[in-house]
């Protein structure tokens, strides 16, 4: 098939020996024959085909004036340089010669495409051309050259240190193209960031004055570039980081999302350290701009939502006029809608109350069944954030609840459970919500119905009778369900101790520690039996112990939390919501870095198996990057390696979306998050094992970067966002814990 | 920052692959296929997986897509891919599987100038169209001086425009486009009606022009919490925010709240606007629609032009969705034609001309065929599309456009104002 594709895209590539075709094509003595071999070579390249064996030939072609084809030459280089490392130093040549063309556009060319080729001997070349073009008169190469500093840095940083680039790029902060600039603070960060120890990127007030004078000037991309650099830098004083919110609110209008979401992160760091009038005023002004990027496309729309949703958790009231906006356009991609509506209950106050739940009511109405039980959600939220609102909330639920549509039944079951246990007016109720017991059947909706029957056993005339409908299928149900039934049980025996309850208390504790396989279950019941059978007084007062109120059910990050992601706006962390040291490995220095100390050591003590040990270093690598496997060459015990990570990174995945919930207050959790933290143990140690057999004494790769290279499986939820909800049994859970927590 | 750019088709197969940085290996575009593209369930355009993350867009039949490894700017992220779609929209008037294909060399070197080690360069289509041509023959005749001139364009402060433009007549041309917004509830209240509008202009304009640009607005900003920005008053426009060219001194209209700026050669957008208040609806929809037992739909929908008989609307279409399961339509419209499309589930109903102050009135009948699983109909918004000429939603008016040059020379121009329906949706 990809030959077909081959024929359809250049008609004129034949069918056999299609290596050979191309050769010869590329040494015809004609120039046009040449360059469409040349052509034809790169669009195998791009189908995955192996053409690197043409490489001596795509050599010859090198020398030439025609700049696109020396471009397309290029690529081939930048592609296959590392499989013919000793053929390469044939270019070295061409590409000296070329960066002292007296056009700037091949200067540049040359520059940019040597820093691409990663092989060692041309490393050694670079020197003298990076060093004339650094001092070029053309901006257009200087520009270049600033960012292969960067380039040459990650492939050899002693020999960069050694030169001095990092000094002619300090000082080319100060040049006068704009642009020039901004690359330099570019490649200065990237260096900054991966070697903090060379302290390449300083900011001082002289450098300061540079960059805001090159920010109005440079292009969109230069001024995130230079934005990015000012929302790390720490003002000195008030007055200073009253001069940088002064001289970037003006991007706020820029025409560019990216450079308005940095240019919000820059005012909105520095901002705390203004007084109070001031960051008033710049909040004021934030908003407009941050309400334009709502009309953007949609996928830069939900990373401005996202970030939206984070800079609300710290200041909740600088949308509050704006709730219209946010609301949901029929055809918004659903990852924008279920993002809006996180923001709207986030921004829904006393006044805008009302027309927020008009506009939920419809959503429930819609068919996309999680946007509708997101939906019906976000009206129990509003009920617990906004008491006014509570009435109003309550009967549109049980609207809601009379359509009688399954899915939304059980999320108005789910939510209503969380009301009550803000507010107790709404008794009147219970009788709706006990007749749609028929259309029941998650977990989560059973096991909220059977928390208010036994909450409210004494207030539901047929609860008993109700509760043992449910107890006819005690073995069947979900262990979320069985926990609930075994609370529920006992507190309608402590509320109405009669003979008849007190049957049902007994058979049901009878089935829970005789028939139960989940410890959970028979240890709560035989805590409950215990209990009871000791000093039913106790239990009463320890079971039916009046509960802590709650104040809100929207999920909230813990403040640090915040604090630290708040200095990553508009990047992928502040997206998932998660630091990113728990979705971005080493890097490929930390990978890179790794292997090469694992070889060098064989090396020293073991020469002859020093081979092996490279192959499994590769292995190594592969868990840090599961993604990169690129077995050029490797042997098979990295596929084994690799194939025994993806088992371990799976649950690692697991127990780090796991940390994560259990990280959050609002959800405790630690049964499970134990258990996975368990899981990811054995995962690892699998993995350590079958290092130990590789590699002797080298370190395996810590535990929780393994972890990662799985989030693969992990991920679902995440794909949704960090956020997707905490463990929805939530209420109940929580209630278990304190239960529990109550016996001791 | 971005390690690779990757192009797909529909398929899955890997149009163009560009690597930018080592840690992008040829390997991953068969994860992307696997993950997302033949992965149903990937609702979010951000997807992680180990520490590589796959940034996508999709346009036409491809997907662009970006391959990051750190924590990268996400905004900036997505916002280049839209660059490269708009870029490879204008270089070869469409961004598709087939344009790809045709073009792939040129796209590799246009990626090798806007993307170097991972940063966007200069992404100006009209600058790249002075290097970067369709026609290899043109980079040949690039002589020294000529590409010296490219790249001090390339990089200056005026990355726009270039110093030697010459025109013998000296005219510019303004466009004000409004696009209203509007979000209307079954009982008529309007949910959400706002405006966002561009200012298009096209300068022919000789040297080095410095214009000034004046709009009969009143922008939120200076004076928010003062009782007369309250009330817009008469003949003037509140702006709720507005966003600019980079050829426009920003920090200038910060300060003293004039828009000027140093016009690129040729068309180009100098502002986009958003305004919420006082905006005035040209189309007042008032649908009826009963479903009448579970085989009938009954429809009657009138549509009003709110705006002076002088003026007319063009291209007006309403879209009035039907049920899934409907076989059969009959329509009666007083205006206009009226026909089902089963394919779209709606009735499309066209005016190619809309007086002002005119209603006219479409009436339907659905026939439903039944189903056994009656599901519930979403009823989701009717909607409109049309186009208005001289005549603006929020008011919005050119006071004035100054063209100043050192060789003082006159200039022409002149402005034009259109309305358009952006999502204008009514709700039955």
């Amino acid at each position: 098939m990809a030959a077909n594709r081959i024929r359809s895209m250049f008609p004129a590539a034949p069918r056999k020996g299609e290596t050979f075709e191309l050769r010869s094509g590329l040494n015809s003595q004609f120039a046009h024959e040449r360059k469409d071999a040349i052509r034809n070579t790169i669009a195998a390249m791009t189908l995955g085909k192996d053409v690197s064996a043409l490489f001596p030939d795509i050599i010859k072609n090198m020398a030439t004036n025609d700049l696109d084809q020396k471009k397309l030459v290029y690529l081939y280089l930048m592609n296959y340089a590392k499989s013919h490392p000793d053929l390469c130093i044939l270019a070295v040549n061409t590409f000296v010669q070329d960066s002292e063309d007296p056009n700037p556009l091949i200067r540049a060319l040359a520059i940019r495409t040597m820093g691409c080729i990663r092989v060692d001997k041309i490393v050694d070349y670079m020197e003298e051309p990076l060093r004339k073009t650094l001092k070029d008169e053309s901006p257009y190469v200087r520009k270049t050259a600033a960012i292969c500093v960067a380039k040459l840095f990650d492939l050899n940083p002693s020999l960069c240190l050694d030169n001095g680039f990092l000094e002619t790029l300090q000082e080319m902060i100060g040049d006068s193209n704009p642009m020039v600039v901004a690359n330099s603070v570019q490649a200065l960060s990237e260096i900054n960031e991966s070697a903090p120890e060379t302290g390449a990127l300083k900011v001082t007030p002289a450098v300061l004055k540079k960059l805001l004078m090159a920010l109005n000037e440079c292009t969109e991309w230069g001024r995130v570039t230079i934005l990015t650099t000012l929302a790390e830098y720490h003002a000195e004083d008030v007055k200073e980081a009253e001069h940088i919110c002064e001289r970037v609110v003006p991007q706020f209008q820029h025409v560019n999302p990216s450079v308005v979401l940095a240019a919000v992160k820059v005012v909105f760091l520095h901002m705390k350290h203004l007084n109070q009038e001031l960051t008033r005023t710049y909040l004021r002004k934030m908003a407009p701009p941050l309400v334009t990027l709502v009309s953007s496309q949609p996928e830069v729309q939900y990373v401005a939502l996202r970030n939206i949703n984070l800079l609300l958790q710290k200041q909740p009231d600088i949308l509050t006029k704006e709730m219209r906006v946010f609301f949901c356009k029929y055809n918004d991609p659903p990852y924008v809608k279920l993002e809006k509506l996180e923001i709207m209950i986030r921004i829904a106050n006393e006044k805008n109350i009302d027309q927020l739940l008009m506009e939920l009511k419809e959503y429930a109405l819609e068919v996309d069944m999680d946007f509708v039980k997101r939906a019906v959600k976000a009206i129990g939220q509003c009920a617990i954030k906004i008491d006014v609102a509570a009435e109003k909330c309550v009967k549109v639920l049980v609207d809601l609840l009379n359509m009688k549509v399954a899915y939304v039944v059980q999320e108005v079951m789910v939510v209503i459970k969380d009301i009550f246990r803000k507010y107790t007016t709404y008794l009147s109720i219970l009788p709706t919500l006990c007749s749609t017991i028929d259309e029941l059947d998650t977990p989560d909706s059973r096991a909220s119905l059977i928390w208010l029957l036994g909450e409210y056993s004494t207030e539901v005339p047929d609860s008993t009778s109700l509760l043992q409908t449910f107890l006819a299928s005690f073995i069947d149900e979900d262990p979320q369900v069985q926990l609930q039934l075994l609370t529920a049980t006992v507190k309608l025996y402590l509320k109405a101790p009669s003979a008849e309850n007190q049957t049902i208390l007994q058979s049901t504790l009878q089935t829970a520690t005789s028939s139960s396989d989940n410890p959970d279950i028979r240890d709560r019941a035989y805590v409950y039996w215990r209990l009871l059978s000791k000093d039913p007084g106790v239990a009463k007062a320890i079971v039916l112990a009046p509960r802590p109120k709650i104040e809100s059910t929207i999920p909230s990050l813990p403040t640090t939390l915040l604090d630290e992601l708040l200095k990553e706006i508009s990047t992928l962390a502040s997206v998932y919501h998660k630091p990113p040291n728990t979705f971005i490995g080493q890097g490929r220095f930390g990978a890179d870095a790794v292997q090469k100390r694992a070889i060098e050591e064989e090396r020293q003590t073991n020469p002859s198996t020093a081979a092996i040990t490279a192959a499994a270093a590769n292995g190594g690598g592969n868990v840090e990057n599961l993604l990169d496997i690129d077995f050029d060459g490797a042997a098979p015990a990295s596929a084994v390696a690799a194939a025994a990570s993806s088992g371990g990174g799976g649950l690692g995945g697991l127990a780090d979306l796991m940390g994560d919930f259990g990280g959050s207050p609002q959800s405790a959790s630690p049964a499970p998050s134990g258990g996975a933290g368990g899981a990811v143990g054995a995962g690892t140690s699998g993995l350590d094992d079958l290092f130990g057999l590789g590699m002797g004494g080298t370190n395996s790769p810590p535990p929780q970067v393994a972890g990662l290279g799985g989030l693969e499986s992990g991920l679902g939820g995440l794909d949704l966002g960090g956020n997707s909800s905490p463990p929805t049994p939530q209420g109940a859970q929580k209630k278990t814990n304190e239960d529990i927590l109550g016996l001791f | 920052m971005i390690s690779g750019v990757l192009l797909f088709n529909q398929k899955g197969e890997n149009l163009i692959f560009r690597q930018f940085r080592n840690d992008c290996r040829p390997r991953l575009s068969d994860v992307f296929r696997i993950q997302v593209i033949s992965n149903a369930q990937v609702r979010s355009p951000i997807l992680t997986l180990g520490s590589t993350t796959f940034s996508h867009v999709k346009h036409e039949n491809i997907y662009v897509v970006a391959v990051t490894k750190s924590n990268a700017n996400a905004a900036l992220v997505f916002e280049f891919l839209y660059r490269l779609i708009t870029l490879g929209k204008s270089y070869f008037g469409k961004f598709d599987e087939e344009a790809v294909k045709n073009n792939f060399v040129l796209i590799y070197e246009l990626l090798d100038e806007i993307l170097d080690f991972g940063y966007p360069q200069n992404t100006e289509t009209d600058t790249l169209k002075m290097y970067i041509t369709t026609e290899g023959v043109k980079s040949e005749r690039n002589v020294v001086e000529d590409s010296t001139k490219i790249t001090m364009q390339a990089t200056g402060a005026l990355s726009w425009r270039r110093a030697d433009v010459k025109y013998r007549k000296n005219e510019a041309f303004v466009d004000v486009i409004e696009d209203v917004n509007l979000l209307m509830s079954a009982g008529g209240t309007v949910l959400r009606a706002d405006v966002s509008g561009q200012i298009i202009m096209r300068a022919y304009l000789s040297g080095t022009p410095e214009c000034k640009f004046g709009l009969n607005d009143r922008l939120l900003l200076d004076g928010a919490g003062k009782a007369s920005t309250t009330r817009a008053a008469a003949g003037s426009v509140t702006l709720e925010d507005c966003q600019f060219h980079q050829c426009v001194k920003l920090g200038k209209f910060d300060t003293d709240r004039i828009i000027s700026f140093v016009p690129p050669d040729g068309e180009f957008e100098l502002m986009r606007y958003r305004s919420t208040e006082n905006v005035n609806l040209p189309f007042r929809v008032h649908a009826i629609v009963n479903e009448i037992g579970k085989t009938k739909v009954e429809y009657q929908v009138a549509v009003r032009a709110n705006y002076g008989t002088k003026l007319f609307a063009t291209n007006v279409v309403v879209r009035v969705p039907t049920p899934l399961n409907t076989a059969n339509i009959s329509t009666r419209t007083s205006q206009g034609k009226a026909k089902y499309e089963p394919s779209e589930n709606h009735i499309v109903w066209k005016i190619p001309r809309f007086t002002g102050q005119a209603e006219y009135v479409l009436s339907a009948d659905a026939q439903l065929t039944s189903m056994t699983n009656q599901k519930a109909w979403s009823r989701p918004p009717l909607s409109m599309s049309f186009s208005l000429l001289m005549f603006t939603s929020s008011g919005l008016l050119v006071r004035y456009l100054k063209v100043f040059e050192k060789s003082n020379y006159s200039s022409v121009k002149w402005v034009r104002y259109m309305t358009r329906a952006g999502s204008y949706e009514i709700r039955f």
